[in-house]
């Protein structure tokens, strides 16, 4: 039965890429408002412009991968698209765990180009790329888990926009791209220490920028413990929700 | 000779929706137990809310059942769901197809969950585009088919892995009076191919044409389960009516006679016509209708049935 549920999976992702995903808006949006707010950030805060490329990096992995994961689920919930799939001969979490693969290939795919972009004309040694395509799985693997995890949590797509907007903007302004972690006030630390995407700035500053790669490890793994732990609530919030 | 599996068994199946103790709990499936042979075609007809979807949705496994037994094609529905899945086709009310995809490519999608096998997959999704009259639309994306067309091309994406058993809900819903007669044709040709059918349905016509065997489904229970001729025997209670058209000086007429058997009947009608001096015009036998025995089983009327129809 797990090869039922493996090439279900793999299609649902695939499926989801071609009708959602690789569509002009999405690829813009998932580019064009981390680009944006850096820029902004650069220009009032001139300093060295290098620094700020693990921030616009892991913005785009944070964008690209839940924009329309965040919406995707709630939309085909609304349609009755999402039982078609749980028709299907796969199970529950197989089928979510192809809509969070969906969402994490685009993701991956959209920074990588900025991440590409970014080194060639900021001039980063392309040796350190590998490992800054590692952090970036890791990291688009937990968005893509936490945009499933607010679509499966609403009943309407406008309400997924909100609740993804109202998650995502707080960590990028505590991830410390704009404030250094040190620099935030009172308990801001131990929250920007709960958020993802601080694991993700700090993997691919590690991997892009300050090395060593040893260092990148425990990032990592605390990104892959967001991705279990934000897909297994997602799981059990939809089947919930069926019942 | 080993005893026939069914192709469906049922034993005291419930679902509330809902806490027990809250306002808005409903007990939408209340120990449901029925059987349906291999090869028949078995409709559960009921008003709106009776718990025939919801009967479906625990069959299919997109919602647990609280409590009961369920056996699909001989397997357990609690341990070999993902074995039943690959076995049965399901045509839920809405059409859900994707709109973003085209005719085919939403065909091939289904085709590949069902691990139909790839070089196979492409003539099955043309095979079924022919035979519904799809071929002209193969490239057309789902959202922009008219509802007729998109009601069909559901039915021929349950189908693309070619299961033994077929669950049907309200499967003429919405269409009009051509595309639902299309599809009902459908259906028998399915049933004929040997293809297992639970049907749910609204429309009494719909169940009295397709159906061997008819589940009345009322408030979560089946209130009577039976071929739709045993369900008409069971309020004809033995009893013939014959109706005689005539025509007097008065003008023209009807009575209805009750008798214990047709001919009887007829020949009183005849004799009681000719007493009085007036020219039958037609006699005919009277027979109930399923639409009579909904009512009298059931205890609904039949406007519960006819606003249902108007509001769809």
């Amino acid at each position: 039965m797990w090869r039922d549920s493996l090439r279900g999976l793999i299609y649902v992702a695939w499926k989801d890429m071609r009708a959602y995903y690789f569509k002009p808006p999405n690829i813009s949006w998932g580019m064009l408002f981390p680009g944006a707010l850096i820029l902004a950030f650069a220009v009032r805060t001139p300093g060295d412009l290098r620094a700020l490329i693990p921030g616009l990096v892991a913005m785009t992995a944070l964008f690209s991968a839940t924009s329309m994961e965040a919406i995707v689920i709630t939309f085909e919930r609304r349609t009755g698209a999402l039982e078609r799939l749980l028709l299907a001969p796969m199970t529950l979490p197989a089928m979510l765990a192809g809509k969070v693969l969906g969402g994490m290939l685009f993701g991956v795919t959209i920074s990588a180009v900025v991440l590409v972009g970014a080194s060639a004309g900021f001039g980063l040694v392309a040796w350190r790329l590998p490992a800054a395509f590692v952090a970036l799985i890791f990291s688009t693997a937990a968005f893509s888990a936490l945009g499933a995890l607010v679509s499966v949590s609403v009943q309407e797509v406008f309400e997924a926009q909100t609740l993804a907007n109202a998650i995502r903007f707080p960590m990028i302004f505590l991830c410390g791209v704009f404030v250094p972690l040190e620099a935030l006030p009172g308990a801001l630390p131990t929250v920007a220490r709960l958020l993802p995407l601080t694991y993700a700035v700090k993997a691919l500053d590690v991997a892009l920028l300050s090395g060593p790669l040893s260092a990148i490890w425990l990032d990592l793994a605390v990104l892959a413990g967001f991705t279990v732990a934000l897909f297994v609530l997602a799981t059990g919030i939809l089947r919930r929700r069926l019942d | 000779m080993s005893e026939e599996v069914p192709a469906i068994e049922v034993k005291a199946l419930k679902k509330r929706y809902g806490a027990v103790d809250s306002p808005s709990s409903v007990l939408a499936v209340d120990g449901v137990s029925f059987r349906v042979r291999p090869g028949q075609v078995f409709g559960l007809l009921g008003p709106n809310g009776a718990g025939k979807t919801t009967t479906i949705r625990m069959l299919t496994g997109l919602t647990r059942p609280d409590a009961g037994e369920a056996q699909v094609l001989g397997l357990d529905l609690k341990r070999d769901l993902p074995r039943i899945k690959k076995r049965v086709g399901v045509v839920p009310e809405r059409s859900n197809l994707y709109n973003e995809l085209s005719a085919r490519e939403n065909l091939m999608f289904m085709a590949q969950l069902y691990g139909v096998p790839r070089p196979e997959r492409g003539a099955r999704a043309d095979d079924l585009l022919r035979r519904f009259r799809l071929e002209s639309r193969r490239d057309t994306r789902f959202g922009k088919l008219s509802k007729g067309m998109k009601r069909a091309l559901t039915v021929a994406a349950a189908l693309i892995h070619r299961p033994q058993l077929l669950f049907l809900d309200e499967p003429t819903g919405g269409l009009d009076v051509v595309a639902a007669r299309g599809l009902r044709a459908l259906i028998e040709r399915l049933r004929n191919e040997g293809v297992t059918i639970l049907l749910t349905t609204h429309y009494l016509e719909e169940a009295e044409r397709l159906a061997d065997r008819v589940g009345l489904l009322v408030d979560g229970r089946i209130v009577a389960n039976d071929t739709v001729a045993g369900l008409k025997q069971r309020v004809a209670d033995g009893e013939t009516v014959v109706e005689i058209r005539y025509r007097d000086a008065m003008g023209s007429d009807r009575v209805r006679l009750y008798n214990d058997d047709g001919v009887t009947g007829v020949r009183a009608a005849l004799d009681r016509a000719e007493a009085a001096g007036r020219e039958v015009i037609s006699i005919d036998t009277v027979r109930p209708s399923l639409e009579d025995a909904f009512i009298e089983l059931t205890g609904l009327s039949a406007e519960v049935m006819q606003a249902e129809k108007g509001s769809r």
